[in-house]
């Protein structure tokens, strides 16, 4: 197995209408891995993917998929990399498993079409023509359709989107069997428990940068914001910080952070300060982070 | 972590594959007769392909509605080349501009030119694909003409072949131009209405010199007149018109040169 990464993404620019839509942004996927690239939406995910696919030609940096150019090298990396867009990309016209079939015709030695069609439920709507299928079996559909080359490396776009909780597993399963193979996965998400479930690694990106990136498990640990609680909005946060000898942040009307270590005598402190001042405490949690905080922590929580 | 699925070690998949891509014979094959299938069975395509040029010939040979000098030939052996001529267009032109327009709004190009087919070999098949449907439409063209009496000269195949080679360059141009840079919607419209304009101003079906004046010019000039004049001089003189070949690598080399250049794959 090479050593080089599957993917490696150098100061990466893209430009849309004189906008950076991907503004130089490093990201490095290793060799049989599962990388979750998270953000909301219009943060630049699917651009970085496009321009991996050679879908995208690069406005500055450089991309470098299986250690080739993605747009020079196109015809060595075709039938290595599968793709799964995000727009699906089928023909609505033809059936179902026609059109999988059709598919594997382009490869030397493709995924057997009826294990794919098992293991993604797709046997229900095989003669069923792309324009009447859900949203979800399209999904199911571009994801065989993706993987039917058997590729070293596959991009998926959003592969649960639209997806009933059943069939995300199957494609979950999957996915991890995959891995067991060797298979290099590129998934965009902005699902997060997704990412938890699936990724080795996570790379948070927002407004077209990488803002914070690890395993799920790094992502959530470390000390800051362990402590938060949710009172009456405004509360003097400076007043409450100098009594717990911590850092307390608003982070929404009504919802607080505490950072630094948490003990049983910060929450004594932060119970009586309140007490004093008659402010009733609605939630307090101690709890871990999920990726979802962080997330939120890290992208802000306002609508966009 | 705990998880609320438990951890089945999953069916093992098979390993990535080493063999790479089909040849690239195979998957042009596959992609053209993909292609040809997916008009042919299309309804809408097939009344634009097939019955509107067939229609055309019967209504013009077996109606006198209008007037047409034939210039001595029997109605039938002037007819059939600007049928055939209205055919290429109606498959290299309307019918592919439409088809190409929605698989591009649809990602189906993006995703193609992803898999180890490609943009070139897509576009390898797409022109396979119309010349495959234009075998089809010319086989029930010729049948239905011979039917009605159409006795042309053999000689004039060959001829008629380049033209219609020719013919399609030009209008597979002319088709990836609009598809490539149109909405879908607009290039359904469009495609419609600039095949009706073509056959109307371009001598399609009669010869250009039984057109008005000012008209007469116009016709020979556009590929629709200039593909109806060559497939009638191969059929009925034995020869092309040296004008019309012009025109038509005039227009390929414009169109083509315009689809390379503004064509958006999304």
């Amino acid at each position: 197995m090479p050593s080089n990464p599957a993917v490696e993404i150098t100061g990466l620019v893209k430009r849309y209408d004189g906008r950076e839509i991907v503004r130089s942004l490093d990201l490095t996927a290793h060799h049989g891995q599962v990388t979750a690239v998270l953000g909301p939406n219009g943060a630049g995910k699917t651009t970085t993917i496009e321009c991996c696919e050679g879908l995208r030609l690069p406005d500055g940096g450089s991309v470098r998929v299986l250690g080739l150019d993605p747009v020079t090298d196109s015809a060595a990396l075709r039938p290595r990399v599968g793709v799964m867009l995000q727009d699906g990309g089928l023909p609505t016209s033809v059936r179902a498993l026609e059109m999988l079939r059709h598919v594997a015709t382009m490869y030397a030695e493709p995924w057997d079409v009826d294990d794919l069609v098992e293991r993604l439920g797709l046997a229900s709507f095989a003669r069923t023509t792309v324009r009447r299928l859900s949203g979800g079996q399209r999904q199911r559909l571009a994801l065989a359709a993706a993987l039917v080359g058997r590729p070293e490396l596959v991009f998926l776009d959003e592969p649960s989107a639209g997806m009933d909780p059943q069939s995300r597993h199957a494609v979950w399963e999957l996915v991890r069997a995959l891995r067991e193979q060797g298979v290099s996965i590129v998934l965009t998400t902005h699902l997060m428990d997704e990412a938890e479930e699936l990724a080795d690694r996570v790379v948070v990106v927002d407004h077209g940068q990488v803002i914070a990136e690890g395993t799920p498990a790094e992502l959530v640990s470390g000390s800051t914001g362990a402590l938060t609680f949710a009172a009456a909005a405004g509360i003097e946060t400076l007043s409450l910080a100098s009594a717990l000898g911590a850092g307390v942040r608003e982070t929404s009307p009504g919802s607080y952070s505490v950072s630094g270590a948490v003990t049983p005598a910060t929450l004594v402190s932060l119970t009586r300060w309140c007490a004093d001042r008659s402010i009733l405490l609605s939630r307090v949690s101690t709890g871990r982070r999920t990726l979802e905080d962080v997330f939120l922590d890290l992208t802000g929580r306002s609508l966009r | 972590m705990s998880t609320a699925t438990p951890s089945t070690t999953p069916r093992p998949v098979p390993a990535p594959s080493t063999a790479g891509a089909a040849s690239a014979r195979r998957r042009v094959l596959s992609q053209s007769a993909f292609e040809a299938r997916a008009i042919l069975r299309n309804g809408e395509q097939l009344m634009v392909t097939i019955l509107l040029p067939v229609m055309a010939l019967v209504g013009l040979t077996q109606t006198s509605i209008v007037e047409i000098d034939t210039g001595g030939a029997s109605r039938v052996d002037f007819m059939t080349p600007g049928v055939i001529a209205l055919a290429v267009m109606s498959a290299a032109f309307t019918s592919q501009s439409i088809a190409t327009a929605f698989d591009r709004r649809n990602g189906v190009l993006r995703l193609m030119a992803t898999t180890p087919l490609g943009r070139g070999g897509l576009l390898t098949s797409k022109i396979i694909g119309v010349l495959t449907v234009e075998a089809v439409q010319i086989a029930v063209i010729t049948v239905v003409a011979v039917v009605l009496g159409w006795r042309p000269d053999p000689a004039g195949i060959p001829l008629a072949v380049v033209a219609v080679l020719l013919g399609t360059a030009a209008f597979t141009s002319l088709a990836l131009l609009l598809a490539g840079t149109l909405r879908a919607e607009g290039v359904l419209a469009v495609a419609n209405i600039v095949l009706v304009l073509l056959v109307v101003l371009g001598a399609v079906l009669t010869s250009a010199d039984q057109l008005p004046g000012a008209l007469r010019h116009v016709a020979l000039l556009l590929p629709s007149g200039a593909l109806g004049e060559a497939v009638r001089g191969a059929f009925l003189d034995g020869a092309i018109p040296a004008f019309s070949l012009v025109v038509l690598f005039g227009w390929t080399a414009a169109l083509g040169w315009g689809a390379g250049k503004l064509f958006r794959w999304s």
